[in-house]
């Protein structure tokens, strides 16, 4: 099950970190920084990062469109934290002029949902589709959805609040896309890479 | 809610742990941080595509220049420049003064620098980090230094450099002590370890996790000195992990355009033919000073302990 040669967007952030997971489950993982480097690649990670210096970056070499047309043909792409802002079709809390977005995932994101550094936290989140352990996430700075689309799998939610019932989403899947608001490549924890290198085979082996 | 060296539980959340202030830093990698002074200059770094900006009342040539005490900013300042982007800001404490930490704490900025380019408060002594829940960046001259700040709690790693000087040569040395005796660690044997320990007066715990992830522990940027795309990409080529510009970018002629093309730099640092497209009629630099002009006393990196 590990033919598959995935990509991980390294524009700025967090990439290496994606790229030792990948290696960890013995994946053939590549860094992109350039359109041509998306050929031959079976999916794509957009890691965390700062997404305001990601998409300007992208937008300086010309990467905003090929990485649309990546994910709008239904190319497997995972997003976390500032990944899944660039995916979001709609964000909240942009700066001033608003940001360069991917787009693709029917969704709304609120940027800093949580609040600043001071905020940032670890919890244990329930993930079904992962099994019974608990998944503990890293969250910084971190987004979260507010709305989703018809047809938006949730796969976890948070408590939105300390000491609040209510709760916001985490992680969603549509298809081949795949987001989360936390980082699993800050962890020790393989679930999260595994559950989409399978999504990455399902496909593969799909088109193929 | 219970609070416990700076961490905090409450319910099955818990905020200010080692791995979510070294977490922040980890996502700042191969990307610039810029100093700021107004918040206009903070637009200008986020529109350029800055991970970050460091409020400050004066960048480091400024504080050269002018002479006298230099202590943490206004927190007014501070709070503008923070409600005008939505990148993390950092903000600059002298070197142990704890209470200019806390106020940032209170403030709530993203990361607190314990910084050279301020007067140092304390002649022996730098702040208990662990004891914060805001993350801390501090820098360093070698490896002893950077692990007796990791020991003290820092999440992130800087080098000195020799600030608002506009002279990379500095920086460049202290990345190479840095990358240089971490290669050499590498090879040593535990007995050679104990030593090596001893010797850069570093704990042997944090000697040994360095030796044995070739790496420190923490992210490490480069700092001090940095004026032009290709210094920037020289401090990535030696393996820093993204790059702080101070006077750099808003002492030269265009600071948005410069700003720009160090950020490009940094992500494409190892790809010529863009940093000369990027390097290209940048107008004049910042316009610098040799450090080899400079006395002892003048040398900012000599700061910390």
């Amino acid at each position: 099950m590990n033919e598959v040669r995935l990509g991980v967007l390294a524009l700025q952030g967090a990439f290496r970190e994606h790229i030792a997971m990948l290696k960890r489950l013995n994946v053939e993982a590549v860094e992109v920084r350039l359109a041509g480097e998306l050929d031959d690649l079976d999916g794509l990670i957009i890691p965390g990062g700062e997404s305001t210096s990601m998409g300007l970056v992208a937008e300086r070499w010309g990467l905003v469109e090929p990485l649309r047309q990546w994910v709008h043909g239904g190319r497997p792409t995972w997003g976390t934290c500032a990944g899944m802002i660039l995916l979001a079709e709609h964000a909240t809390g942009q700066k001033l002029g608003g940001q360069a977005l991917i787009g693709g995932l029917d969704v709304t994101v609120n940027r800093n949902y949580f609040g600043r550094q001071v905020d940032s936290f670890e919890a244990d989140l329930d993930v079904p589709v992962l099994g019974d352990t608990p998944f503990h996430a890293v969250f910084i700075r971190a987004p979260a959805i507010t709305a989703v689309a018809e047809g938006v799998e949730t796969l976890a939610t948070v408590a939105s609040l300390p000491d609040e019932a209510d709760s916001v989403i985490a992680a969603v899947r549509k298809g081949t896309v795949l987001a989360t608001a936390f980082h699993p490549e800050l962890t020790g924890d393989l679930r999260w890479h595994r559950f989409f290198v399978q999504i990455v085979n399902d496909y593969k082996s799909c088109s193929g | 809610m219970s609070t416990k060296n700076g961490q905090q539980r409450d319910g099955q959340v818990e905020r200010g742990t080692f791995a979510v202030k070294a977490g922040l830093a980890q996502m700042l990698k191969g990307g610039v941080i810029m100093d700021v002074v107004t918040a206009d200059q903070a637009r200008i770094a986020e529109e350029a595509g800055a991970c970050a900006v460091m409020a400050l009342e004066r960048v480091p040539a400024d504080i050269r220049k002018d002479g006298g005490v230099a202590r943490m900013s206004d927190p007014r300042l501070i709070k503008e420049i923070m409600a005008s982007v939505t990148i993390p800001v950092m903000a600059k404490v002298r070197i142990g003064h704890f209470v200019e930490a806390q106020i940032l704490e209170a403030l709530g900025v993203d990361y607190i620098d314990e910084s050279e380019v301020l007067t140092p408060a304390d002649e022996s002594h730098h702040i208990n980090k662990h004891s914060f829940t805001i993350p801390f960046v501090c820098g360093c001259r070698n490896l002893g230094e950077a692990l007796r700040r990791i020991a003290e709690g820092a999440a992130m790693i800087r080098t000195k450099g020799e600030a608002g000087t506009g002279d990379v040569v500095e920086a460049v040395r202290h990345a190479r002590n840095v990358n240089g005796a971490i290669r050499r660690i590498n090879r040593m044997d535990a007995d050679e370890l104990f030593t090596f320990a001893k010797e850069i007066q570093a704990p042997y715990e944090l000697v040994k996790e360095t030796a044995e992830l070739n790496r420190l522990p923490v992210v490490n940027f480069a700092a001090g000195g940095v004026a032009t795309p290709a210094d920037a990409a020289l401090m990535m080529q030696l393996g820093v992990d993204g790059v702080f510009v101070g006077s750099g970018i808003f002492k030269s002629d265009d600071p948005a355009k410069r700003a720009h093309a160090i950020v490009q730099a940094v992500t494409h640092f190892n790809d010529p033919h863009i940093l000369a497209e990027v390097s290209e009629n940048l107008g004049a630099p910042m316009v610098g000073i040799n450090v080899t002009e400079l006395s002892e006393a003048e040398k900012l990196a000599e700061r910390g302990w």
